[in-house]
């Protein structure tokens, strides 16, 4: 441990030759001679769980941006490729007010993710020693994917009235795949911590190195197909959200229509894949990771037939889960695809290689609640659009929609705590253990500190950006003007001429 | 492979510290060119900064992947520096980003600007400490004696500090000779070049520091310097294209002077480079990291040539389209 007079003597080095030694001890801060011991011993707990807390800030601050860099080209995209192919004013206006939203989520995500490139070595340095060569590949591909979706990224935000229309269009599809690329490949590598392989690990170090085989590692594709539709839910019904929030306000609003209608189609279309590929995901852990299925259904015994637990608070002391509804044998069900087959409990692992179970379980259900309800808005919003479509601009539908905003990332974060606080204490599953792999500097809480601080002051920062941005878009859009609002029957109080939002 | 590994580590740091450093170095240039600069600068760097950018995460891909030993090493003896440059990226990127895009202007602009122009000054000059403490050879693997010899003696010490400042005066050169070209004003011309001559200065004055640090503390960088034939050379060369530069300093040839001074930066880099070749890490008790102790088995050098290979062909042109598009004069007026 660092001692205050160490910091003075940093500062200036000859300071114990001017001042007697003792002077210099009252004359600053008391040593912590006496509390070494002790300080070091709890800090040793305190660094990995400040660790695994920073990383948890920093992955769940970045999430967000990747979602939306992954999502919102693609969402552009469509809307300049209508715009293209109909002509009409809303679809460009659309995309260009879309665009410059994803300029500002875009560079933050830019340097959360540089951020993170480091952490994994500030934080776990032993795991990035081991890990660094095998899973190396997904990220060089990353950043090669990344790359092309900035460049890109760059010409489209910038190369509206300096390109051919077409030219423009094509950077912005591009930007689309190579951030879907890019989010995969970052997912393998995070795969590959669920399911390690293409090495052979012997005496504390890794051989036989075969980087494609740990590239496509057996959770890959599930894990990479979940977390791009979670971002296509999660970016496309945040964005509806938005959208039908603002249009409660003035319901013939073509602007925002446009904005809620392409938003939504596609996260309808993402919102009900995703159960399916959530049942995918679910067989491969009840294979891979029994543990951590184990914890997300809280089954501290092994069961035959296992019933599927919803809801309900874990108690670990007595081994069971309160206040939950159990549904006999549907565990089974889920995990073997047969209703008598037996679900590995908590119980055939030792006690120190269990996730805390209470975390997993919670966040799984916060995880599955909010992926159904946003299938269930999804599916409403298909079936409205093809059979009752003056529902779609009722005031009730659209302050649902404002509602579920938070919801898909919500889901996004819990999701991220299933898949890493389950596979603890593992950061290699099997393989090496996150208190070995963790930095051996004291202090980590402080590094905590000072991101998360930075984190949360940045999101302040974006959510009231973003407020200042919605509230010019009246102006700069003419599609967004009151003058250009739908002049339908049904609603006479359309409002031209009011007070535009903001307009100061 | 070895070789071609070293090489795109080698290219994606220079590209880095000329491209990024541009953009770094416009928030140097701007606390000198003050409000007047801000709109010029803030032009100049926002479609390429991002793309500038990922020639960093490139070079710590690179680096884990490649020579795994040499990033966990630094990362745990450097962290606080690291934290500290982790830090200025992200408050200078989003400062910056936050500054361009909103729409209404007002007082905020005041504290963007201000945390854009302080991150734009420590992010250089920590990465220079960080550099400096690879060189440096305090750090010790293992279990350190102390949380100061092992995680703040490696880094805060004379030469690191005067490396911090050489870059900081190479970042804020970089930038300043950008912006000569970025301006059609000949008076604000002028006054880059005024600028640029500066930091120049500068970077002579802080890099003889650099030196002499060094010999203070018993680094013996000149006879280290003097044994290298590639290093001579390549110095030999910055001062015959210093003069040069001097000389297009005072006439209208832009495009020359920023491939004189990408070449001058890249040479002292090379030259740099030349000092230290094998070695990334000096350690304390001299069991030093080098390129051919620390590297990953072959099969991962061979993946990662391959995907570094494909990536390099479609990001060089796509790079050399980004900045055309921009570089070109406008055929309409931009709407937004």
């Amino acid at each position: 441990m660092i001692g205050p007079n160490d910091l003075a003597r940093m500062i200036w080095p000859d300071i114990d030759m001017l001042y007697p030694a003792k002077f210099v001890k009252r004359k600053f801060i008391p040593d912590f001679a006496g509390f070494e011991g002790t300080l070091c011993q709890i800090s040793a707990m305190d660094d990995l769980i400040a660790a695994r807390m920073q990383m948890a800030v920093s992955l769940g601050f970045h999430i967000v941006f990747a979602c939306i860099g992954m999502t919102m080209p693609i969402l552009m995209a469509f809307s300049e490729w209508k715009w293209l192919r109909t002509g009409r004013q809303e679809f460009m206006d659309v995309a260009k007010a879309w665009s410059k939203g994803v300029a500002i989520f875009f560079a933050v995500g830019a340097v959360s993710g540089t951020v993170l490139s480091f952490e994994l070595g500030l934080l776990f340095p032993g795991f990035m020693e081991h890990a660094g060569p095998i899973i190396g590949m997904p990220f060089s591909w990353e950043g090669t994917a990344f790359f092309v979706e900035a460049i890109a990224l760059g010409v489209f935000l910038y190369g509206w009235n300096r390109l051919n229309k077409w030219v423009h269009w094509i950077s912005g599809v591009v930007v689309g795949i190579s951030g879907v690329l890019s989010g995969i490949f970052v997912v393998s590598a995070n795969a590959w911590m669920n399911s390690p392989t293409g090495f052979t690990w012997k005496d504390g170090k890794a051989s036989n190195i075969d980087p494609v085989k740990a590239m496509f590692n057996d959770a890959w594709l599930s894990q990479a197909l979940h977390m791009t539709l979670a971002a296509f839910v999660a970016t496309s019904f945040a964005v509806a959200g938005v959208h039908a929030f603002l249009l409660i306000k003035n319901r013939n609003n073509r602007f925002h229509r446009t904005a809620v209608r392409l938003a939504l189609s596609f996260g309808a279309v993402a919102a009900l894949l995703q159960p399916i590929s959530g049942d995918f995901s679910a067989k491969d852990i009840a294979k891979r990771q029994p543990a951590k299925l184990a914890a997300l259904e809280a089954l501290y015994k092994t069961s035959k037939p296992a019933s599927l637990v919803i809801g309900g608070l874990p108690n670990d002391k007595e081994e069971r889960v309160e206040y939950a509804i159990h549904i006999p044998g549907f565990l089974s069900f889920l995990a073997h695809g047969d209703f008598e087959a037996e679900v590995t409990g908590l119980d055939k692992f030792p006690k120190d290689e269990r996730p805390p179970v209470m975390i997993t379980h919670i966040a799984f259900q916060v995880m599955v609640a909010s992926g159904f309800l946003l299938a269930l808005a999804g599916l409403l919003f298909l079936v409205f659009s093809a059979w009752w479509k003056p529902l779609l601009y009722r005031k009730g539908w659209l302050m649902f929609v404002a509602l579920l905003t938070p919801l898909g990332f919500i889901a996004v974060e819990a999701g991220w705590t299933v898949t890493e606080v389950g596979r603890q204490p593992w950061i290699i599953y099997g393989v090496m253990k996150t208190k070995d792999a963790v930095s051996p500097m004291p202090g980590l809480q402080y590094s905590f500190y000072t991101i998360s601080t930075v984190y949360l002051l940045l999101t302040g920062l974006l959510i009231w950006l973003m407020r200042r941005q919605i509230a010019t878009v009246p102006m700069i859009y003419p599609s967004a003007a009151p003058e250009s609002d739908l002049n339908l029957k049904t609603d006479s109080s359309v409002k031209t001429g009011t007070v535009v939002p903001g307009n100061k | 492979m070895l070789s071609i590994i070293i090489i795109i580590l080698g290219v994606s740091f220079i590209l880095y510290t000329l491209l990024g450093g541009a953009d770094f170095g416009a928030g140097i240039v701007e606390t000198f060119a003050g409000p007047r600069g801000t709109k010029a600068i803030s032009k100049a760097i926002a479609p390429v900064w991002e793309a500038n950018h990922v020639w960093l995460i490139l070079a710590i891909v690179i680096l884990f992947s490649a020579f795994p030993l040499v990033y966990s090493t630094i990362s745990t003896a450097l962290h606080i520096p690291l934290m500290i440059v982790l830090l200025g990226i992200v408050i200078r990127g989003s400062s910056f980003t936050f500054r361009h895009y909103d729409v209404t202007h007002d007082n905020t602009h005041k504290y963007y600007t201000l945390a854009f122009k302080i991150s734009s000054f420590i992010t250089p000059f920590f990465l220079g400490i960080t550099l400096g403490a690879m060189i440096f050879g305090e750090i010790t693997l293992g279990s350190p004696v102390s949380f100061f010899e092992g995680f703040i003696k490696p880094w805060l010490n004379l030469f690191c500090i005067t490396m911090g400042l050489f870059s900081t005066a190479l970042f804020g050169y970089i930038a300043a000779v950008f912006m000569i070209g970025e301006t059609s004003y000949p008076l604000e011309q002028k006054r880059y070049r005024r600028y640029s001559k500066m930091f120049l200065l500068a970077i002579i004055v802080t890099g003889l520091l650099v030196f002499i640090a060094a010999e203070v503390q018993g680094h013996h960088l000149v006879s280290a310097f003097f044994k290298s034939w590639l290093s001579i050379t390549a110095m030999g060369l910055v001062a015959l294209i210093t003069l040069l530069i001097f000389y297009f300093f005072n006439h209208p040839v832009i495009r020359l002077l920023r491939i004189a001074v990408a070449i001058q930066v890249s040479l002292i880099m090379l030259g740099w480079f030349a000092i230290q070749f094998p070695v990334l890490v000096f350690e304390k008790n001299g069991n030093h990291l080098t390129f051919y102790n620390t590297q990953a088995p072959y099969a991962t050098l061979y993946q990662l040539v391959i995907a570094l290979f494909i990536g390099l062909i479609l990001i060089i042109p796509s790079f050399y389209f980004l900045f055309r598009v921009f570089k070109k004069p406008k055929e309409q007026k931009e709407v937004i």
